[in-house]
């Protein structure tokens, strides 16, 4: 598919888009968009080789968990185009970041904005916590920690394939308190699994709060790079550096590029929810009038009217 | 004389698994314990050494499962879903991978005590969506027991037999069915795994006090026959009474149970097996006779059945086959 934005224009617009649905449904993920937009702009609109998606613009309903007795059963990942060896996948490891991702998949053309209007609704696939069959998904990865396991056993297999597309994972810091992170890079690395990628989204938030509040997980780089893999630092708001650390020499290694976050970044009022950003529900009219007049100032767009 | 055969998965496993570039075998530090020692020096493209971390070993088995490869993951059974139950879940059981699960040690069959005692692994797998459950009770089962996993279109959970097994069978396990091993019409029972074993060795005693008894022995929990097994229980007078090396909850005691129940079988249940206890470590027989597990905790099963006294001990059974605990079919001594 060609890219008709920018990259910049795709992370503003998916700001704008989770903005915009965290308002009309009084909360939403907002802090996972201010410091995701820029990498998943960056995967979905320059970096991924992707194909053309093979399932439906406006997602069909829910049809079912994976069953003997459910043969037509699909993962959404048709949204991220076939399956091919050529072509790259990805996993959204932190499934809670789905509302980012689904707003993803529209400023990249790969859904229609109707889907977002799906999201969260009884008997819709377009789940809140993204299900396998949601759209842009192929795993479940609700439970934290298992995405990066999951996909080095894919990666090493379609090494083992010969297959020259790239497994791709977007993880979330909170991930690496889960031991299994820890056992994935060892293993990825120890069997040169170098066709394995992942951009981490370094918040330094949780569900309770600050993770430095909660568990605090230290030098992540350093970590990485005991346990085998490479890491490498990069302000995951500046896409210049995002694109220059892919260069990092990683054979026979995961390369794991550690994107530093500001979870306010384009929304600054919500510095005012500080330290429970986790999932942003507003507690007054007064507080959603307020957010929802100078966070909309921020991006450049009108308020939302979410009376009706 | 029963034959013992020695090491049957390590030959089975390797005939079926060498050269099939889709099958992985995995192991997770218990390589020689699991008979795959050999397999991994003769055929090492196709191993996979994933350390003592089994989390991440479920879950990079279902990556392996969506890049096409039948994963064969070894370890003892109760290391495969106690710690890493979520990634069985999420990663394998819901997008029904075919991995399959080999799970070594099933119940009492280790002296390595609870943590190393797989006792309510059927009970879990029952209860887990797309799961197919196998358990071998005999050397023909062990070596057919790859076969019958790998033609499941999904995850397939089997309890493992290893070391000097009996040889109690000539056919190879038929995925679905079940073993009729005598075709009695006052009780029925109802085995598997190493308890079909002790029931054989109270056959004759039975036989003997005027009893005439029906046997099945399952190597297919799940899917299960339900229709055979009315069919077998309205062959019987008296009722029915389950042996297994496992609790008596969620097993094969629970599975007859309910199959009973929703067809408003009116006959008697006897449940045997572990009675909602942990075990400890110590040999095969004495935990089997300790727990009552075995032949003669059969018999008193039947005569709880039939509410009478046969007075058969234990010199009437047939002879129990002592395993030694340190043996050159064995890596180590659990």
């Amino acid at each position: 598919m060609r890219n008709e934005k920018t990259t910049q224009d795709v992370a503003l617009g998916i700001r704008r888009r989770v903005f915009e649905h965290s308002m009309r449904n009084n909360g939403g993920y907002l802090s996972q968009a201010c410091s995701a937009a820029e990498q998943l702009a960056w995967l979905y609109n320059e970096e991924l080789n992707l194909g053309d998606p093979t399932l439906p613009m406006i997602p069909k309903p829910f049809e079912g968990v994976p069953s003997p007795n459910n043969p037509d059963y699909h993962t959404g990942a048709g949204y991220n185009g076939p399956a091919e060896p050529e072509l790259d996948r990805l996993f959204i490891a932190p499934a809670h970041y789905a509302l980012v991702a689904y707003a993803t998949l529209i400023e990249v053309g790969r859904m229609a904005p109707e889907g977002l209007e799906m999201f969260n609704k009884d008997g819709s696939s377009v789940e809140m916590i993204g299900a396998e069959h949601s759209p842009g998904m192929e795993v479940h990865n609700g439970t934290l920690g298992i995405g990066f396991s999951t996909a080095a056993g894919l990666a090493w297999g379609r090494k083992k394939r010969g297959e020259t597309g790239r497994t791709w994972v977007f993880m979330s810091d909170g991930e690496v308190q889960e031991g299994q992170t820890w056992e994935a890079i060892a293993a990825a690395s120890y069997h040169n699994v170098d066709n394995l990628y992942a951009i981490m989204d370094v918040n330094r938030q949780q569900c309770d709060g600050a993770m430095s509040s909660v568990m605090d997980v230290g030098d992540i780089k350093a970590k990485i790079e005991d346990f085998g893999g490479v890491a490498v630092w990069v302000d995951g708001h500046n896409l210049d550096e995002i694109r220059e650390a892919l260069k990092t020499p990683h054979r026979g290694k995961p390369l794991i590029i550690l994107a530093n976050t500001s979870p306010f970044r384009g929304m600054p009022t919500l510095q005012l929810r500080f330290p429970r950003l986790h999932y942003v529900r507003f507690k007054s009219e007064e507080e959603r009038s307020k957010m929802n007049t100078e966070i909309a100032k921020s991006l450049g767009v009108a308020p939302v009217d979410y009376s009706h | 004389m029963v034959e013992m055969v020695s090491r049957p998965y390590a030959k089975s496993f390797e005939k079926f698994a060498a050269g099939n570039p889709d099958i992985i075998c995995m192991s997770a530090d218990l390589t020689s314990s699991c008979e795959i020692d050999g397999f991994r020096d003769r055929h090492p493209d196709q191993f996979l050494s994933m350390g003592m971390a089994e989390q991440n070993m479920l879950s990079f088995a279902g990556g392996l499962g969506l890049a096409g490869f039948r994963p064969f993951i070894h370890t003892f059974g109760v290391f495969m879903y106690r710690r890493p139950y979520d990634q069985l879940m999420a990663s394998i059981a819901y997008p029904r991978r075919k991995v399959r699960l080999m799970g070594f040690l099933p119940g009492v069959t280790t002296p390595g005590g609870m943590t190393h005692q797989s006792i309510e692994d059927i009970s879990v797998m029952r209860s887990i969506p797309n799961m197919t459950i196998l358990e071998t009770g005999d050397a023909t089962e062990v070596e057919s027991i790859c076969e019958a996993a790998d033609s499941i279109d999904g995850p397939v959970w089997c309890r493992v037999l290893r070391g000097s097994v009996p040889r109690l069978f000539d056919t190879p396990i038929k995925v679905g069915e079940m073993r009729e091993l005598s075709s009695g019409d006052d009780i029925l029972v109802v085995t598997s795994g190493i308890c079909t074993e002790e029931a054989m060795r109270a056959r004759s005693a039975l036989s003997d006090a005027g009893l005439s008894i029906r046997h099945l022995h399952l190597h297919t929990i799940k899917p299960f026959d339900h229709k055979a097994l009315l069919d077998h229980i309205g062959s019987v007078k008296h009722g029915v009474v389950t042996l297994e090396n496992h609790v008596t909850e969620g097993g094969i005691g629970s599975l007859v149970a309910e199959t009973m129940a929703d067809a408003g079988v009116g006959k008697r249940l006897i449940r045997l097996g572990l009675k909602d206890t942990y075990a400890h470590g110590g040999s095969r027989a004495y935990l089997m006779r300790f727990y009552g597990l075995d032949a003669l905790a059969l018999v008193r099963g039947i005569e709880d059945l039939m509410g009478a006294e046969f007075n058969i001990t234990e010199e009437d059974l047939d002879a129990a086959r002592v395993d030694e605990v340190h043996s050159l079919v064995k890596a180590e001594a659990l």
